[in-house]
């Protein structure tokens, strides 16, 4: 089977999982982040002319501000044109199926487009549907996959830890429904991280998630042990509602982040969010507002990391 | 009509015959096998050297999608697509719109599929009014009408009262009830086995356990009522095993495969591949191999081609908003020649699965060339490749898994009733 974010020379064609990716690739576009993290931090905004006369579409089929917000910066900062549209209010309630959506828009003479989307595997499918010169990056598809969101956390990571090879990270909440996780687990087994941990209740958990390279626990207390980085995912509400869980207190009280839970971790250990956060519900907010955490910074790297991605994808061949 | 055809290795799994015989036809019987009756002249000679001579094929569940669906498929399209692909008996589930749950309808299906004097088709009645699992049907009006067995296709019958009513009512009468086991609440939004691939694509997930549940329940039922029961699409490991406690301890039970489920599982989901959106979910390679033994071993009856065709729009979706469903009508041949050649059994074994055997399920004397028997019979080239293309079938829907693929076996010549009904260019 063709990896279908590959062109013929294994560049990279298309962003829509971190899974099957070259560690290389995975590495370049990191290495290209951190040239752009200047730039972002300059005080000034300083573009960079790479996208010039390219357009990006930014395409939401489920609204997301932080997420789309990003991309439309990293665009801009690049020199593209940037069309935003809110799909989930226009085309798809008027019954305009995906890919109709789609070829009006290339019909409009898009270079790019961003997808996020509320079933898993809608990047592939437009992927798969547009023409060969088109690039599509997944925002967001489901349960599946949030590939830029994991790559600015391994930059993050990066930034604070120098290397992966001699990392212990766990992943904490919900593994069954994050696509973030799934990413995050993809893109650490990738760079080399040799322990990689899952820490949620059985219910919050995947069958089989063992095969995706990660250790199994139920109990924060052994999980957190001694990690170097801790990455906590986003409980939504209406898992309450489909008897995933009992209530949100007691959900903090068990896999809520607290100092005392951080406390087992490594003295040095970040903590890492990919937002928006649930104040005392996954973490509390003197966690999410302390010494150890480095979310804010995480977005900051998620425009450099996605000017990064962009700019990939415009040179492949 | 005298039809003479000649030279064809005949293969008939029920009178135990692979050998090279001529089979002779008259007034759509068989008249003979190996030398000619007295006084035959053959009105046709069919030269089919280098063939194989089978009884024609009985598909146990086809979708033929009328009334109610001929966006999908019409009858005309998919009783060419069973005549190309050497099928000669069908049986349709009743999840049309409406639903077979009156005799009217069946009447009119029934008609409407004679008229075009191709395949026989077997209505299976819906067995609870509107598939709702609430009331019955009138299930021994509707067998007047020509329905052969009572089905809830795919749709749920959660309250286990009317489940056990139903049973007790159609084993009254002697019916059949046709059920796939599903537990609804553990299947609720699923459109995978809950294993790996699931797991890597981020996709709502059926477990095992919803097929075991539901089968048990069957089973227990089947017991308690002494209802002749077929269980529809097997597709864990765990079930099989299940039915073959069950038939060792003698309950006279017959349970189907569908073709798809003995050749894929969720692997070939690939990245996302909506082909591969089937109902009951492609398990795990493991389930795949235990299906496949109990295909060979008997605890399995019949293979068949779950053939349910869907308009190109709707598999243009993303996975889980994709129709589930499959074109099979014309791969039911090639993929059980393919799961005889892979596992190594003879090609009369494995014809029996889609002939024989599915015509015991249905209580049917066909799926033999026995002298006097109705002369239903498929004549096919069992070395030609050829490949899947939307181009090369006649069924209206143009998805299948195996689209692109090469298999081996192509139909040459299908006779219904002693008619030709298809033959190849």
């Amino acid at each position: 089977m063709n990896n279908p974010q590959l062109n013929k020379n294994g560049e990279l064609q298309h962003l829509l999982s971190t899974e099957g990716l070259p560690a290389p690739i995975l590495r370049n576009i990191l290495d290209r982040a951190a040239s752009f993290v200047n730039v972002a931090e300059g005080r000034e905004i300083k573009k960079v002319p790479l996208l010039h006369g390219k357009s990006v579409f930014n395409i939401f089929f489920e609204n997301s501000t932080r997420t789309r917000t990003t991309f439309e910066i990293a665009a801009k900062r690049l020199s593209a044109d940037v069309v935003n549209l809110n799909i989930g209010s226009s085309s798809a309630s008027k019954g305009e199926t995906l890919l109709d959506t789609v070829d009006n828009l290339c019909a409009m003479h898009a270079d790019m487009f961003v997808v996020r989307h509320s079933q898993s595997g809608a990047a592939h499918l437009i992927a798969r549907h547009v023409a060969p010169e088109i690039h599509v990056i997944n925002a967001g598809d489901g349960r599946h996959a949030h590939p830029t969101q994991a790559l600015l956390d391994m930059f993050t990571i990066r930034h604070y830890k120098r290397e992966f090879h001699n990392l212990r990270v766990a992943i904490v909440g919900d593994i069954l429904h994050s696509r973030v996780a799934r990413s995050q687990i993809h893109a650490l087994t990738t760079l080399g991280v040799p322990e990689v941990r899952v820490i949620a209740p059985q219910t919050l958990l995947p069958a089989n998630v063992e095969k995706l390279g990660v250790q199994v626990y139920h109990d924060m207390l052994h999980g957190l042990r001694d990690v170097d980085v801790v990455m906590m995912l986003r409980l939504q509400n209406e898992r309450m509602q489909g008897a995933a869980l009992p209530s949100a207190q007691e959900y903090f009280k068990y896999y809520g982040l607290t100092q005392e839970k951080l406390a087992l971790a490594k003295d040095d250990a970040i903590v890492m969010h990919p937002g928006p956060m649930n104040r005392g519900v996954e973490i509390d907010s003197s966690v999410a507002d302390g010494s150890h955490s480095v979310i804010l910074p995480q977005v900051t790297f998620g425009i450099a990391v996605r000017m990064a991605v962009m700019s990939t994808l415009a040179g492949a061949q | 009509m005298n039809i003479h055809i000649k030279n064809g290795r005949l293969i008939d799994p029920k009178n135990r015959i692979d050998a090279v015989h001529d089979l002779f036809i008259s007034a759509g019987k068989i008249s003979a096998v190996g030398t000619a009756p007295a006084m035959f002249v053959a009105d046709r000679v069919i030269d089919a050297h280098g063939l194989v001579v089978a009884p024609g094929l009985i598909d146990l569940a086809a979708r033929l999608r009328e009334p109610g669906y001929e966006y999908k498929a019409t009858l005309e399209s998919e009783m060419d697509a069973a005549a190309a692909g050497g099928i000669t008996s069908l049986a349709c589930p009743p999840d049309t719109d409406p639903p077979l749950d009156e005799p009217g309808l069946v009447e009119m299906l029934k008609q409407r599929a004679r008229t075009l004097n191709q395949a026989h088709v077997y209505p299976v009645g819906a067995l609870t009014q509107s598939l709702k699992g609430e009331e019955l049907t009138e299930m021994a009006e509707l067998t007047d009408a020509g329905c052969v067995a009572f089905s809830q296709a795919d749709a749920p019958l959660t309250d286990t009262r009317v489940l056990m009513r139903a049973m007790q009512y159609a084993a009254t009468f002697g019916f059949n009830v046709w059920l796939r086991p599903q537990d609804s609440f553990l299947a609720r939004n699923g459109v995978a086995h809950d294993g790996e691939v699931a797991t890597r694509l981020g996709l709502p997930a059926i477990p095992s356990c919803a097929e075991t549940i539901a089968l048990s329940t069957m089973l227990q039922l089947a017991r308690a009522t002494g209802v002749r029961l077929h269980i529809c699409r097997i597709s864990s490991a765990a079930g099989v095993e299940m039915v073959r406690a069950a038939k060792q301890q003698g309950l006279p039970i017959t349970c189907d495969v569908s073709m798809n489920h003995i050749h894929l599982s969720e692997m070939d989901i690939g990245y996302f591949d909506a082909n591969c959106h089937l109902v009951p979910p492609l398990r795990s390679l493991r389930d795949r191999d235990a299906l496949r033994a109990a295909l060979w071993d008997g605890t399995i009856d019949a293979m068949c081609s779950n053939h349910s065709p869907v308009d190109e729009d709707a598999k243009q979706l993303p996975f889980a908003e994709a129709e589930a469903g499959a074109t099979g009508l014309e791969l039911l041949l090639p993929l059980a020649l393919k799961w005889a050649g892979q596992d190594k059994h003879a090609l009369a074994d494995a014809l029996a699965k889609v002939t024989l055997q599915p015509a015991q399920v249905l209580g049917l004397d066909a799926g033999h060339l026995s002298v006097g028997a109705v002369a239903d019979v498929c004549v096919f080239d069992p070395d030609t490749y050829w490949k899947i293309e939307p181009a090369a079938l006649k069924s209206q829907g143009k998805n299948t898994p195996f689209i692109g693929m090469e298999l081996q076996g192509k139909v040459r010549y299908t006779l219904v009733d002693g008619q030709v009904v298809y033959q190849s260019a």
